[in-house]
């Protein structure tokens, strides 16, 4: 609980400056290992509290980038407890970059509202913002728990899953053995357990290896196209990857479940979301796509609305408008091909303030300027994407290196000849770390297991 | 005419005799307490009905553990024992688990012996038929003959009597175990104080007579020599007496195919048993069913005593029609000719949902009510008899108005035990297992003493002298394995040479003893030869240090863990929290905390549907709750 803490604290964007904050009793000895002040004499963790320094961020040898450290000293900083912040430069690889470098010497993700959890524990939030700190606690966790799913569906927790039992197995059937020697025996099981884990570790590394190109893990700006029936939202979808991913028809209603993609414009990634087209409708299966559309919608960071300009606007756009309010959209003037049934001024008014792209996808034509208006937004800091998604995402990546930590405590044991019991512990702390990225509790899981698989008890 | 009753007064009424009533009013009686002990049968107290053995993998640690405590059951098992072995010896010493067969006339005879030596106790033959109950707090307990004894504290020990009911194939008696009679009354008086009353199961196998079985066709299974004492405080040199053997055997295919033709007729495929029982002692009929590729079954065959040739078919416990019993251990080599004497049984009982206990084992609802063992909804001998001895210690710490004593998951198997039964919602009888101690190589059956005896001594069970000798030992043992840290052993050619001998790669520069005892080639005392310093230690103090060396890697992380595990363990939650209050907890979470009152936010993190922001919310909470009642 009173471990040391760090997390992006700035926005998710290619804006300006970004900033990482450590804190807790250890946050001091962190950033001693990581940076290198300008001037060489200077000893960082005798600096006054309260100043600022100049130098690099270290990861061992490797420079990874040049910063401004603020050095603050509980209790007087926000969370009452030794808080170090890093200026470094804008832009989400050089910040990832940073807090993965503090993460890997000795602090750990925060959680979601635990800055603000830990101001109030401290005494630093007065007693009137106590129902706001729970809000905040709350809101944050059920966001990213929603997040953390919806990242996990698909390959990843599969994988996960999968590692999880065949250690689970493990772990119980040398626990059955310990709970009925007479039943089972362990003579020689060592060696299995060994082989097991050398799989598994392997598996792992796989598993990280992979996980910040994108295939895993559901990182970027969720940009989701909305837009009634056959607006051309799948062709635009297609037209942006640059193949036939999502299936075009001119029947309307073809797109009946979203459909997921990940593309990169001038180095910013979008989390392409194609939805089925929203109209009332009466058809069970394309009204639950309907209902998922607006829950994409919902959490998205970016909409794409498509008008077919080949079609007056009616009471299926008009179900779309209200949803645009307040959010980051951007319009598709679409079907420029053919001749208009509504102008582009039309449309403007009808979705003020977003801005207005006029395009067609048979032509080709739009798509440059549609990326570079999503480039100037980001750029200029409007569009960010919600770090939450970040914050997962580093917390199921050190709970994968914890995993991995554990099974080669594992093996190394096995070489110090250790007994089975003994090496038990340590799959059982491989088992929890990836529970929590399962959300799954170990110790009943054990006892189930042993007795769903195991013939033990007189 | 006015009716006349017998009216009496005592401090603690314990209702049951059984391994946790004993263990309950010992603890009474030797903390300075009057205590009435009503069993519905005095001949029957310390009973063993099921199987013939004490200890067992985990249960070994829990019998150690209230050893350490000043409970009895150890000792007890000490004086009666037939056989004796260390299970697990090949494994870790976390997993060392000590087993003991009884005589079991011997134990009962004992313990009843135990009892009736201290004058503190009053054994009562009776049926508790209800408790008296005023405006929250118990007073006292009346008996179905109208009796009526007040008390301060009362702690249900009732086992399976609970309206119990032994079942075989279609036959059902409304007995309790061997033929005892049932409590009928007092569940109802329970339900009407709102109890939530659960209804679980468990069985035995049949007994045979020895001398009409063929033991050529068995393994023969011999005790081990030295026995190891259970007790701490029992002499080594008292326990080396000669042993009973046990026996091994096995089902056959035609076993199974008995069972199988016949699963029709088991009360538990008809409907009749209605119950829970345990996966931990699964029927055979259970096994064949369940693991249907196996083609045979262990079959361990048990003395049950001295006094009789009776033996007890560990591992063929049956709920089936007595015929197909008949047909089915008749299938089991060895056993052809076997007479049967008692036949296999499932019992059915009335138990509680242990989840209305506070940690302390007493009721949240009513003050001063105790309970403890089988009616909490565990199962065994040992689980039964550490609850005993906890809600008597704690009992007592009531009436004399003392701190309670709370055993957490990082101290003690009983921690363990206890916390899992008051947190977890449980669907069967509960067996301990070694695998639900997160911390086991810090809790071994080795360290009860070094654990334990201090807390024994603080509560008043454990006396002065014994408790100055655990000290001598702790303090022995940390000079002892900083004594190994700070010898360095030079590459001098005599130690090549041993290590040559040994196995072991020869040093390049000078190495500590400690290092040199973490080479699993190497122990403790095969290093005697080179460590010319080493002072004259005691067999049990080698031990400790030998596995603080070699095991250090996992005893650090443990103890790590469990400081972890202590910080949330030491929040208390305020026994008024309102759950409806904190407003941004889930609603699931409100609900079951709601439903469990945990008693720390620890308590409160492991019970499941309680997420870890639901547990930052809480925090946050409690400290506005806190600053709140500061400023008042």
């Amino acid at each position: 609980m009173r471990e040391t803490i760090a997390a992006i604290s700035s926005a998710m964007s290619e804006a300006g400056i970004g900033i990482i904050r450590i804190s807790g009793p250890e946050a001091m000895q962190v950033i001693c290992k990581i940076f290198r002040p300008g001037k060489k004499e200077k000893d960082i963790l005798s600096v006054p509290s309260h100043t600022i320094h100049y130098g690099y961020i270290f990861d061992g040898e490797k420079t990874i980038d040049e910063v401004l450290v603020m050095i603050m000293k509980g209790p007087h900083t926000y969370t009452g407890e030794d808080t170090v912040e890093i200026d470094c430069h804008g832009g989400i690889l050089s910040m990832k970059k940073v807090l993965e470098t503090v993460l890997k010497n000795g602090a750990s993700i925060a959680e979601p509202g635990e800055f603000t959890k830990r101001a109030f524990l401290n005494g630093r939030l007065d007693l009137s913002q106590a129902e706001a700190v729970m809000d905040v606690i709350r809101s944050r966790n059920e966001y990213a728990l929603q997040s953390s799913l919806e990242q996990l569906k698909g390959s990843l927790s599969e994988k996960i899953a999968e590692i999880r039992k065949d250690l689970l197995y493990q772990i119980a059937y040398i626990e059955s053995a310990l709970d009925d020697p007479e039943h089972i025996s362990l003579d020689g099981y060592t060696e299995t357990i060994c082989n097991v884990v050398d799989t598994q570790r392997q598996k792992l590394a796989w598993l990280l290896d992979h996980f910040s190109d994108g295939k895993l893990i559901r990182e970027g700006i969720r940009t989701v196209i909305l837009g009634k029936p056959n607006a051309g939202k799948s062709s635009l979808l297609n037209t942006m990857l640059g193949e036939e991913r999502a299936i075009v028809t001119n029947i309307a209603g073809t797109t009946r479940d979203t459909l997921e993609e990940f593309m990169n414009i001038k180095g910013i990634t979008l989390h392409l979301i194609d939805t089925a087209g929203i109209r009332n409708t009466e058809d069970t299966i394309e009204k639950i796509g309907v209902e998922r559309s607006r829950d994409m919608a919902d959490k998205a960071d970016l909409i794409l609305y498509v008008v077919d300009s080949s079609t007056p606007m009616d009471e299926n756009d008009e179900e779309i408008l209200p949803i645009l309010q307040g959010r980051k959209v951007i319009v598709l003037y679409n079907k420029t091909d053919l001749s208009p049934q509504i102008s582009v001024e039309e449309v403007s008014q009808a979705v003020q303030p977003h801005p207005v792209i006029p395009v067609s996808m048979v032509e080709n034509k739009g798509l440059d300027e549609l990326e570079d208006t999503i480039e100037k937004m980001f750029f200029s800091g409007s569009l960010s994407f919600n770090d939450e998604v970040y914050v997962t995402n580093s917390r199921h990546k050190e709970a994968l290196t914890e995993a991995q930590d554990a099974l080669q405590l594992v093996t190394q044991g096995a070489e110090l000849g250790m007994p089975e019991d003994c090496l038990a512990i340590d799959l059982r702390n491989a088992c929890e770390a990836l529970g929590r990225i399962t959300g799954e509790s170990v110790s009943e899981d054990i006892v189930n297991e042993i007795f769903s698989k195991f013939c033990i008890g007189k | 005419m006015t009716e006349k009753k017998i009216t009496e007064n005592y401090d603690i009424v314990v209702v049951g005799a059984g391994h946790a009533g004993c263990e309950a009013a010992l603890a009474g009686a030797r903390l300075g307490l009057q205590v009435i002990l009503f069993t519905v049968s005095a001949e029957s107290i310390a009973l063993m009905p099921c199987n013939p053995n004490i200890g067992g993998t985990s249960k070994g640690h829990l019998v150690r553990e209230l050893d350490a405590l000043g409970g009895e059951m150890g000792k007890n098992i000490d004086k009666t024992f037939l056989q004796s072995r260390m299970l697990n010896k090949s494994k870790g010493p976390a997993v060392h688990s000590l087993r003991a067969q009884a005589d079991k006339q011997a134990y009962t005879n004992a313990m009843r012996r135990t009892l009736e030596e201290n004058e503190n106790i009053t054994i009562r033959q009776g049926e508790v038929a209800s408790l008296i109950v005023e405006n929250g707090q118990i007073r006292g307990v009346t008996t179905y003959s109208g009796a009526v004894y007040h008390s301060k504290a009362v702690i249900l020990c009732t086992g399976t009597y609970l309206k119990a009911r032994c079942i075989y194939g279609d036959v059902s008696y409304p007995t309790g175990p061997n033929g005892l009679q049932a409590a009928n009354y007092l569940t109802d008086s329970l339900l009407s104080l709102g109890i939530r009353m659960l209804r679980f199961k468990t069985g035995t196998p049949a007994r045979v007579a020895g001398n009409t079985l063929d033991y050529s066709k068995m393994e023969e299974q011999k005790g081990d020599v030295p026995v190891v004492p259970f007790s701490f405080s029992t002499d080594p040199k008292d326990v080396q007496i000669p042993q009973r053997s046990c026996y091994l055997t096995y089902t056959t295919e035609k076993t199974h195919e008995i069972i199988r033709a016949n699963l029709v007729r088991s009360p538990l495929f008809s409907g009749t048993i209605e119950g829970t029982g345990p996966r931990y002692c699964p029927s055979i009929e259970d096994k064949v069913v369940r693991f249907a590729e196996k083609n045979r079954h262990q079959v361990f065959v048990e003395p049950e005593g001295n006094y009789t040739n009776e033996m007890y078919l560990s591992g063929m416990s049956s709920s089936l029609p007595e015929d197909v019993q008949f047909e089915m251990y008749h299938s089991v080599p060895g056993l052809e000719h076997a007479k049967i004497v008692k036949n296999a049984y499932a019992i059915e009982y009335d138990c509680i949902d242990a989840r209305q206990l506070y940690p302390t084992l007493e009721f949240r609802k009513i003050q001063g009510l105790f309970s403890a063992g089988q009616f909490n909804g565990s199962s065994g001998y040992e689980e039964a008899a550490a609850q005993g001895l906890i809600a008597g210690i704690n009992a007592s710490m009531k009436i004399l108005g003392k701190e309670p004593l709370v055993l957490d998951r990082s101290e003690a198997y009983i921690g363990v035990l206890i916390d899992d039964l008051v947190t977890k919602e449980n669907r069967e009888p509960y067996r301990m297992m070694t695998s639900r101690a997160e911390y086991r190589l810090l809790l071994r059956q080795d360290n009860a003493d070094l654990r334990l005896r201090e807390k024994g001594y603080r509560v008043g069970l454990v006396d002065e002298e014994t408790y100055q000798k655990v000290c001598r030992k702790e303090e022995l043992i940390r000079q002892e394995t900083e004594r190994l840290e700070h010898t360095y052993i030079g590459n001098t050619e005599e130690v090549q040479k041993f290590l040559i001998e040994k196995e072991s790669t020869p040093l390049k520069s000078g190495i500590t003893l400690s290092e040199l005892v973490k080479r699993p080639e190497l122990t403790y005392s095969s290093l005697a030869v080179l460590d010319k310093e080493r002072p004259v230690l005691s067999d049990d103090v080698c031990e400790q240090v030998e596995i603080n060396v070699k095991y250090e890697g996992y005893i650090t992380r443990q103890k790590k863990q469990v400081e972890q595990f202590k910080k949330l363990e030491i929040k208390k939650i305020p026994a008024d929290i309102n759950y409806d209050d904190v407003g941004s907890l889930r609603l699931e979470a409100r609900q079951k905390l709601k439903e469990y009152q945990p008693v720390s936010i620890g308590q409160a993190s492991r019970i499941s549907g309680v997420s870890p922001a639901d547990i930052s919310v809480l925090l946050v909470y409690m400290e506005q709750y806190g600053r709140r009642h500061r400023d008042e």
